[in-house]
This record gives C-alpha cells, structure tokens and sequence, in this order.
C-alpha cells in the first residue's frame, strides 16, 4: 500500500527520461493559446502513476486550462491552439492519429460544480458504459463505482430517483463514480470541492487518498490546506503581467510546503498574495 | 438637532406617485379582465345556445354533421373540430420534427457565421402575414401537389396543414433553442469527458435537458395550430364534412367562424349563436393545451434544474 511519505524521491533526478514505469503523463514544452493570447508558456512536467498531484496558484493562472490538456478538454473551446507534447504512457496525445474521444475514456474528469446528467442516479453512471458497448452485468458495474465513490450506502434505496435531487457533496460523488464507471486509468479533478461544505469536502479527499491507490489523480485547487492534505506532489503555478501561466515550482508536496525553493512560491504557500 | 428633523417632515403627499401606481395596476388588470369578459360572453351566448328546443348538448357530441346554415340544421361539433385537428397534424407532422432539427443544428452544430444568416431569415419567415402564407397554399403548393397527386382538391387540408407546419417552424425552432441553448456548458462538458461523441451527448444529455422547454414550444406551436384561421379559411375550403382524407375540402371550427361573421347573421339568431358554441369548444382546446404546458413545464423544471 502506498503512503504518503513513500514518495519516490529520485522522479526528478529522472525526468529527463523518455519513459518509465512510474511515469503516467510526461508533458514537454507545452504551449497553450487562446485565439491570440497564450495562456500556458513551456509547461513541462512529469505526473507519476498511482499518486495525487495538486496544482495550486492564484486565480488565472492558468491551473485549469493545463489540466483541460490532459484530456483534450480545451479542444472544445473555439480558438484554443496547443503547442508541445504531452505523453500519455508514451503516446502523445495530440498526434493526429489520437481521438480525443477515446483518449477521453482513459482519462476521466470531475469539475467544480457538482453537474450530473438529467437522469436517474443508476442512470447517471450507467449512461456513458453502455455507449462504450459495456457487456458485463450494468447493475453490477454500477453499484462498484457507487462504492467505489463511497456513495453507495446513501443511495443504494433510491437508484431511480433523479441525480439532481441528492445533497451537493453527494452529487459529487455520483460525479466520482460516473467518470470511475468508465474505467479511466487517469482522474483530473478541477476544483472538486470548492462548491461544497466543509464535511462534504473532507470526504471527497479521503476519497481521493482511497482513489489514488487505483487511479493517477491530478487535481486542481485553490485551497492550500487541501493540496498539503491529500497530494504528494504539489505543482505551483503563476502567471506574470502577460497573464501567460506557467509552473514556478514543482516537488513532493511536503518540500514544497515546508521548504520552497522560489521566493513566489514562499509569498504564495504562506498567503501573501493569491 | 429640531431643524434637522424637521427636513424629513413630509410637505404634502405626492398624489403623482399614487396616479402612477394606479395607472401601473390598471395596465396590468387589463388583460385579466378582458379575458373573463371574452370567457363570459362566449359562455353565457354558449348557454343560450344549447338551450334553444332544436340544440341538444348530446347531438352536439355526437352528431356527424354540421349543417346550421341548412334548412335541416345539424350541430355536430366533432365535423369541425376533425378537420382543426387534422390540418394540426399535418402542420405538427412538418414543424415539429423540422423545428427541432433546425433548435439543434443551430445550437449545437452551427458556426457563428452560419447562425447569424440563418436566424434572420427564420424571423423573416415568423413576420410573414398568415394571410399570404394563405394564398402562397392555394396558389402555389396545392397547384404544386396537383402534379402529383391529380385527385386533390383545389382546397384541402394537406396544403393548408403543410403550409401551416412552414409557418410553425420559427417558433418551434426559436422556443426550442433558446431551451437547448440554456442547457448549462458545464453538463455537456461532462458528457464529452466520458469519451462519448458530439452525437451522443445531444441526443444522450442536451435534449434530455432541455426537454421541458421544448416540449413547450410543440404545445404553443400545437395551440397555435389550432387557433389558425387565415390559412385554413383561404385554402381548405369551407365544406364541413367529417373525413380524414386529405385531398378533399374541410372546415375548421375557425373557417366556420369567419364565413358566418362575413355573412349577415342577425344578432341573436341560431346561426350567430353556433359562433359562440364554437368559439366556446375553441377556447377550451386551447385553454387545456395551455395549461397542460404549465403543468409539464413546471414538473419538468423541478427534476431537472
């Protein structure tokens, strides 16, 4: 089982290699632009498997855009362009051969606000299964990404009732489990819990340290505490005058946290600006 | 201190204010008390009509001929309300699918480019007088349909019913995609990351959601239907005959209405009364359509918002 302070040290004296094991995304010199401004300046980073990496930086600088590269989610904004690679298990994601469709099923993604579908809670996680052609038992299927959500207790009674009508945290919950009923290898998570209260949001990050046993999480947050909680490596984010984002540092979170290398990242972590 | 008080002494009272507020609350009363008025004259003019010794309310059901204008006089309603919902149908077959498709091209699929020519010309076609899209039916589209179908009358339903569903489209395509419009990017968001394709998040998230609105706008288009009186009166005929054929002449309940109000019926006559029976049997299609719709919207909204 993997803990928090078994982090594996040597990732960075290693990132200079092309692939390893370890490795879940390798991103090289990504670039973003929307329209005429970029948004995202030489991003390059390495994202290891089976671990949480919190991206934390003040507003608009640019954390949620670089997490919509990791599932190809900025290609639905008209006018945004992508320069550089990001390798996901080797494989670029924005070769042409790549479809963003598919590279969506490996990789699954929890917002801010809680949205399901109009649909039944059964219905909400089963929905996008059985597109994907999903032979096995559906009730099955349904009730381990219910559980797997830690939500399957509350809702086990009333699978047909509408996914709108439970309580924020637990729409988010069903959100959990509606990207996890998809088997991704990947969860991106923006902002999950900045939309519930204080408990609901302490149960999504024990949710996430359950998760990230079986999953690579990304998640992006505004809340400091939250990223020194539940990550393991903590990528610091800013943007200059330009408004171009791109990383200030980047480490095990506890380094990160307890001894930060750059002066913007101490003014940050410690709430001088932000 | 005393001459600071005395500043917020009121002078005298601001009659200005309240004439406003009345004329505010006049305004808004109006149409409420046209309504009830209209409601009262066709009921109680209704009334009066089935109490004459000739009319009887079962006949009026169950009668399947409209004949008041005849020596030997016969009230049946069903006559006149099968070919309203006939030409309906007709006018519904065409909109309905027409306008939605075009809700969802134009929200979904659409360039900005692409929208901003189409959506003009869709109000040009919603500004268009419903009389000439009356005589574009008689003389136009049934000629048109004559090619192809020689037995067709020279008025009937399935021109006045195609030309009608022409004239629906903007409104079901506008009520629509403002509804799918209003559908939250968020929700669509979160379908496409589950690695599904544009198709399947319309078909599978968007229209689910946006369900209420559009379901509203096919019963306002189904009202609308109804209550058309140009188009009918020009080219469907005025023959009132109970008949789901197509090709033949018909008279809707608002036709009917108009050929005996241009004619010289005497206040008070049998004739001058069937108006108000079928105004009546108008009123009450259109009032249930209508709160149907409310109901549907509002069970509808409390699920899904």
């Amino acid at each position: 089982m993997i803990t928090k302070t078994r982090w594996v040290p040597d990732m960075f004296e290693e990132r200079q290699r092309q692939s390893s094991p370890d490795v879940v995304y390798q991103i090289r010199g990504l670039n973003v632009w929307y329209g005429a401004q970029q948004v995202l300046r030489d991003i390059t980073l390495d994202i290891p498997r089976n671990r949480i990496t919190a991206i934390i930086g003040p507003s608009g600088c640019g954390k949620s855009t670089f997490l919509r590269t990791l599932n190809r989610m900025n290609d639905l904004i008209p006018g945004a362009r992508v320069e550089g690679e990001v390798l996901l298990d080797g494989q670029n994601i924005y070769a042409p051969e790549v479809d963003p469709v598919l590279l969506r099923r490996r990789v699954g993604m929890v917002f801010q606000k809680p949205n399901p579908f109009p649909k039944s809670i059964y219905e909400n996680v089963a929905w996008a299964a059985r597109i994907h052609g999903y032979r096995g038992n559906m009730d099955e299927l349904v009730e381990w990404a219910l559980r797997q959500a830690a939500l399957w207790d509350e809702v086990k009674d009333k699978l047909d009732q509408p996914g709108i009508a439970l309580s924020g945290g637990q729409q988010q919950r069903l959100c959990i489990a509606r990207a996890l009923a998809v088997k991704p290898e990947v969860l991106l998570m923006d902002e999950p819990a900045s939309a519930l209260d204080p408990i609901a949001t302490l149960r999504i990050e024990d949710l996430m340290r359950d998760l990230a046993r079986e999953y690579t999480i990304v998640v992006v947050t505004h809340n400091m505490q939250q990223a020194a909680r539940v990550s393991d490596l903590t990528v610091f984010m800013l943007a200059g005058e330009d408004r171009v984002g791109t990383i200030i540092e980047y480490g095990p979170t506890q380094e990160i946290f307890t001894n930060p290398r750059d002066k913007r990242t101490e003014d940050y972590i410690t709430g001088r600006f932000g | 201190m005393n001459a600071s008080a005395r500043d917020m002494w009121r002078s005298r009272p601001r009659y200005g204010e309240r004439v406003l507020q009345g004329l505010f609350f006049l305004s808004a009363t109006l149409s409420i008390f046209v309504t009830f008025g209209i409601a009262w004259i066709m009921l109680s003019e209704s009334v009066a009509f089935f109490r004459r010794p000739e009319v009887s309310l079962l006949d009026f059901f169950t009668d399947t001929q409209w004949t008041p204008l005849f020596a030997e006089k016969h009230f049946g309603i069903v006559v006149l309300a099968s070919a309203t919902l006939l030409i309906t149908m007709i006018a519904l077959a065409v909109a309905l699918p027409t306008g939605l498709l075009t809700a969802i091209f134009l929200s979904e699929y659409a360039s900005e480019r692409v929208r901003r020519v189409v959506k003009p010309f869709l109000e040009i076609l919603a500004g268009v007088p419903t009389v000439v899209y009356g005589y574009f039916a008689l003389t136009f589209v049934t000629p048109l349909l004559k090619k192809f179908i020689p037995v067709i009358a020279t008025f009937n339903s399935l021109s006045a019913g195609l030309v009608m569903g022409i004239m629906l489209i903007p409104m079901v395509a506008s009520l629509s995609e403002d509804a799918i419009y209003a559908v939250p990017q968020s929700l669509r968001e979160a379908a496409y990351a589950l690695g599904v394709t544009k198709r399947e998040v319309v078909t599978g998230v968007v229209i689910p959601a946006a369900l209420s609105g559009i379901v509203a706008s096919f019963i306002l288009a189904m009202s609308r239907a109804i209550g058309e009186t140009m188009i009918v009166t020009i080219a469907a005929g005025q023959n009132p005959r109970l008949t789901l054929n197509p090709f033949v002449p018909v008279e809707t309940m608002t036709a009917y209405i108009v050929q005996v109000s241009l004619g010289d019926t005497p206040h008070g006559s049998l004739e001058y009364q069937t108006l108000f029976a079928v105004g009546a049997t108008l009123f009450i299609f259109t009032f249930a359509l209508n709160l149907f719709s409310h109901w549907f919207v509002r069970r509808y909204r409390e699920r899904y918002e």
